[in-house]
């Protein structure tokens, strides 16, 4: 009833081939936006800190994965290591240029992770399925390691750590323990809906659907033109870009300071979870997934207390663990293709509402 | 489908509503310190008995006295299971209760914080860890990590191994292998022993071992190999078990083998078993439960079943470091009560209160704990205090002291720390303040 | 350039220099790669029969050893307890099959990946809960004693734990060629379907799996445990495993002890001659390397059966 394309016509072809073609799908996208930016205004210090930044940080390494295995097939456990190479390039580059802009340094710290991400992505073209996860992993540990051994990384820094230095944009203070949360959650956001745009247009399009050949039957997407070596260099390419901002931004915006642990093999695994319990191949999934990773533990971790039981720390956090496992299968078995599915059902059902069928 | 949609619909709206729900404590007749704790995950073996002191002295001190001059204690636990992000998350949600100190236990979690304590006026005080260079405290006016650092302990070691060769000129050609944990913690040490290699000419080999140092089968290879004279050990977590039991394995003289003050604690030593016997350790404090604080403890807690663990873990290596450390912030708030008056205090006096801490001899045996560690003084220039090391040995049952008080090589580690701390300072965009002016 | 190719030369001297050390280098590979391979053998035993890559045999490893260490404790003597720790995995493997496999029956094999990751989590919780945080001493009664061999010095727990992998894996290889149980097994791994359609009984066969995956985790938790203390860490391995899982072919059981071998080996003197080079702790990445060079050459790993493209 609410939920009807009845009455809207299409005049032009650019109309029709919107992103969001139907006006209600119009206004609800904008309300979110406007939502998001009102955020601040309402949300407290440890709600920004906390859980919108790095859920916008995590949303935008979970696209750049969901468009690598999720659109092109290729599965990848570097990105850690990739994010790594983000967030260490930005550093390098913002302590030898300071006065240029970081969101500059953001946009050349992901070329650079990009850089990287093409070299690793060459055995893609002889290793296939779960067996190319070895090349990412190799890259995972080969750059954790080189940066944890050359001390050019850190500045030659007795403490082996990157810190985000102070840094101003349009004389707003964006990085830097002066900073406040407010601002930089604008720009983890503008960021994120920058780059979801970007990635939706790019799927929707022939680098997409070239992706997405690849992924399905890589052999007839080959017969009928698709080269498979670019198409799979672009998808690590693309991918490792999202991941170098994201890890530029985990410790620009959200951590302030990380050594070489912050990105280890248990951030690429978290990233990956995020991909597939958001629904592989879709760039909603990807928002879905990084919130349900990000904030089941947190909520469970408040739960008792608001609920009024005192447990102890320990086991509270097992039972959290124990909780958020049964909820990801829990959910797999209710959606096997992820919330993002999830959430196209909803709209289909919408449709109808409130006729059955 | 009804039921899917509406258990989904349902979850949603927990979601959104879960973390607004969160309780804030009036408090104007306590003070509140956050506990930073790992109580589960790799490291849990470690941060038991940690968590376990903390609690117990606070408690202690809220039972025993009624609280420091009648202001109690507060403390909550944040799970942070040694991660860093975990870490922030607990931080950022406890600032709310108006914290005024922090001992975040994990050097990674010091790092985060280090920036953010000037900014939210709270003092973190990482004892016998985190951020060297904040010892230089002109740099670091928040930052306390009394009563000694890593690169104090290493030249301690290099002092005890050259006692026990008789004499620092008999450490030429000798040779020192570190096995150390591939992180900044476990670098650490290795300027501080580079330079007195160089300096009393013994030859020294640096082992990195990979997180988390499950199979070190390479390193002790290695070891083998260069037969060196002394080991010196910088791990944390099953490093620490792996890295023990190897020794023991390829039979190397347990005695000559000396871990820094995070790798001697008695969950260490468990899977080596016999083996371990002779292995030593550094350590700033004395282990054991043979102390008064001990007696007060078991009087006022446990024996009226409020213990935090359990009866024998008393007196344990961390379990006694972390009283110390309770009491040292304790201990602070107190001076800080005879400036600024017996109330709640506020982070900046606190932090005052740590700047001039002077804990005497006559102090010491008040609190009951004479014997278990040294007199301390801390001052605006230097937040590491007038610290001393000692060197503890595992019999297959306990921890014993073997050695003096030994004092660090200062003239040599103070200037390397003050340039530590330009650097550091720099990067965050400290300036140097100037202590005389301030008094 | 030639001072770097002299400095990646220098080991080959070094190496022929030293030949009983190289031979202890050598002894300690394989002894490391075949404490991989335990961990692996659990790997390839759902892989091979239920196409799952199960996140959770880490996991399971370290949760076998808990359930071990913790009736051991409790006075329980070692074979009893034994016993019932095997009990405890059929049991969880009942549980498993009823709980997470059933429902998801033909699910694409990324589904059930990121089911066994709920699984660990799950576990992760359970096993701690259940027994605690501490770390354990796990001590079933194998000497470990080092002794020299014309120079070379050996360790009894490694020699026992290689002997018990070479074991183990031999009756797992004859296992799933030659019972009828074993051939089942292969024909659901390959298409769930199909086997049902002929009257593979799938519950059946996935409980049997999972429970000898089980039991291929007790043994791993085992060996693993009596180096380091049973703890959370034990986990871990698992990462370790991946190279040789890799490597080897993610279904095959020689292919879990061939590439422990080689992974074992390639990274003890990898990291032992060329590390000192670059500065040491090689071994994570170096591993990773080795298995890529292999894949290059054979793109499903040495043993893993090859992947026929359809167009």
């Amino acid at each position: 009833m609410i939920y009807r394309e009845a009455g809207q016509f299409k005049t032009t072809y650019g109309s029709d081939q919107a992103i969001f073609p139907i006006l209600q799908d119009r206004i609800f996208v904008g309300l979110v936006l406007v939502a998001a930016a009102l955020v601040p205004l309402v949300a407290d210090e440890y709600w920004l800190q906390a859980i919108l930044i790095p859920f916008l940080i995590y949303a935008l390494a979970a696209l750049g994965l969901n468009l690598l295995t999720g659109y092109a097939g290729q599965l990848s456990l570097g990105t850690g290591g990739f994010m790594a190479v983000g967030a260490y390039s930005a550093f390098k580059l913002t302590t030898a240029f300071p006065a240029l802009n970081i969101l500059v340094v953001f946009l050349l710290s992901g070329l650079i992770a990009a850089g990287v991400g093409l070299v690793f992505g060459v055995p893609s073209l002889r290793i296939k399925g779960f067996y190319l996860a070895v090349a990412t992993l190799a890259a995972q540990f080969f750059l954790i390691w080189l940066f944890n051994k050359v001390a050019w990384f850190v500045n030659y820094a007795p403490s082996g750590t990157i810190t985000a230095p102070p840094r101003t944009v349009l004389g707003v203070m964006v990085t830097g323990p002066q900073s406040s949360a407010g601002v930089r959650y604008f720009v983890a956001l503008g960021f994120v809906v920058v780059f979801a745009l970007v990635a939706k247009n790019l799927v929707r399009g022939r680098i997409g659907r070239s992706w997405m050949a690849i992924r399905d039957r890589d052999i007839a997407a080959e017969i009928i033109g698709v080269r498979p070596l670019q198409t799979k260099l672009l998808a690590f390419g693309v991918s490792s870009f999202y991941c170098g901002i994201a890890g530029a931004e985990l410790v620009f915006l959200y951590l302030g300071s990380a050594e070489t642990l912050a990105f280890d093999i248990g951030l690429s695994f978290l990233v990956l979870f995020m991909v597939i319990i958001g629904g592989l191949g879709s760039v909603l999934g990807s928002f879905l997934g990084a919130a349900f990773i990000m904030l089941v533990p947190i909520f469970l971790t408040n739960a008792p207390h608001t609920l009024g039981l005192n447990l102890p720390v320990a086991l509270q956090k097992q039972m959290e663990l124990m909780v958020f496992g049964g909820l990801i299968i829990f959910f797999l078995i209710v959606e096997p293709q992820g919330l993002a599915r999830l959430w196209q059902i909803t709209k289909e059902k919408l449709r109808l509402w409130p006729f059955p069928h | 489908m009804k039921v899917r949609t509406l258990l989904i619909g349902a979850l949603a709206i927990a979601l959104a509503a879960g973390p607004l729900a969160l309780s804030a404590l009036a408090q104007d007749k306590s003070i509140f310190i956050p506990l930073l704790v790992y109580r589960t995950g790799a490291y849990a073996p470690n941060g038991i008995p940690s968590a376990n002191g903390f609690n117990d002295y606070f408690n202690l001190i809220n039972e025993r006295d009624g609280g420091i001059n009648g202001i109690k204690i507060v403390f909550e636990e944040c799970e942070t299971q040694y991660d860093t992000k975990q870490g922030v998350e607990c931080y950022e949600r406890l600032k709310a209760k108006k914290p005024v100190l922090v001992n975040p236990f994990s050097t990674g979690i010091t790092y985060q914080l280090i920036p953010k304590a000037s900014v939210d006026k709270v003092v973190i005080h990482s004892a016998g860890y985190g951020m060297t260079a904040s010892a230089d405290g002109r740099w670091f006016p928040w930052v306390f990590n009394f009563p000694m650092t890593y690169w104090s302990q290493a030249s301690a070691f290099v002092k005890y191994v050259g006692a026990q060769e008789g004499g620092m000129d008999k450490l030429k050609g000798k040779k020192l292998v570190h096995v150390y944990h591939n992180s900044p913690y476990g670098k650490e040490a290795n300027p501080t022993l580079e330079t007195l290699a160089k300096q009393f000419g013994f030859e020294l080999t640096l082992l990195a071992v990979d997180h988390p140092g499950q199979e070190q089968k390479s390193t002790w290879l290695q070891i083998r190999r260069i037969n060196p004279n002394w080991i010196y050990i910088s791990g944390w977590g099953v490093m620490n078990q792996v890295a023990v039991k190897e020794a023991a394995s390829i039979g190397f003289k347990m005695d000559h083998v000396v871990g820094n003050w995070w790798t001697g604690t008695e969950v260490d030593v468990i899977p080596a078993g016999d083996g371990a016997k002779g292995y030593k350790s550094m350590n700033f404090h004395a282990p054991g439960a043979g102390f008064k604080v001990h007696q007060d403890i078991f009087k006022h807690l446990y024996d009226k079943g409020n213990g935090a663990g359990r009866r024998d873990g008393i007196g344990e290596v961390l379990y006694n470091r972390t009283i110390i450390n309770a009491m040292l912030d304790t201990e602070a708030i107190r001076l800080a009560m005879t400036k600024f008056g017996n109330k709640a205090l506020t982070g900046e006096e606190v932090r005052w209160g740590m700047e001039n801490l002077n804990i005497t001899e006559k102090r010491l045996e008040e609190l009951g704990m004479k014997g278990i560690m040294r007199p301390l003084r801390v001052t605006c220039e230097n937040h590491e205090g007038n610290g001393l090391a000692l060197v503890q040995q595992w019999d297959g049952k306990k921890w014993n002291v073997v050695s003096d008080w030994i004092e660090p090589m200062r003239e040599i580690v103070r200037p390397k720390l003050e340039e530590a701390a330009v650097a550091e300072g720099g990067k965050l965009g400290y300036t140097k303040r100037d202590c005389s002016k301030e008094k | 350039m030639t001072e770097a190719l002299l400095a990646v030369l220098r080991p080959f001297a070094d190496i022929v220099s030293g030949p009983a050390f190289f031979v202890e280098v050598l002894i300690g590979g394989i002894a490391a790669g075949l404490m991989y391979s335990l961990v692996a053998l659990g790997f390839v035993l759902i892989y091979k029969a239920s196409g799952v890559f199960n996140f959770a045999q880490g996991v399971m490893v370290l949760f076998a050893a808990l359930t071990l260490v913790g009736l051991m404790e409790r006075g329980v003597p070692v074979p009893l307890a034994l016993a019932l720790t095997m009990l405890v995995m059929i049991l969880l493997a009942f549980a498993i099959e009823r709980v997470v496999l059933r429902p998801l029956v033909n699910q694409p094999y990324i589904i059930l990946f990121m089911a066994t990751i709920g699984l660990n989590f799950f576990l992760e919780g359970f096993g701690e809960m259940a027994w605690g945080a501490n770390v354990k001493k796990l001590d079933v009664g194998i000497p470990d004693r080092s002794f020299m061999v014309k120079g070379v010095q050996i360790n009894q727990l490694e020699m026992f734990a290689a002997l018990t992998a070479a074991v183990l894996v031999t009756i797992l290889a004859v296992f799933f060629q030659r019972t009828r149980i074993g051939r089942a097994l292969r024909a659901v791994a390959d298409d769930h379907e199909a086997a049902l359609s002929i009257g593979i009984p799938l519950k059946t066969i996935w409980v049997v799996v999972w429970s000898v995956a089980g039991l291929v985790a007790i043994v791993a938790g085992v060996m693993w445990g009596a180096k380091s203390g049973v703890q959370f860490s034990l986990s871990l391995i698992a990462l370790k495993a991946l190279p040789v899982l890799i490597l080897g072919g993610f279904e095959s059981v020689p292919g879990a002890i061939v590439g422990g071998l080689i992974i074992g080996v390639g990274e003890k003197i990898g990291e032992v001659y060329w590390g000192p080079l670059v500065g040491g702790a090689i071994e994570n990445w170096f591993a990773y390397v080795l298995a890529l060079a292999f894949l290059l050459v054979r793109p499903q790993g040495l043993f893993g059966e090859k992947i026929i493209e359809r167009v």
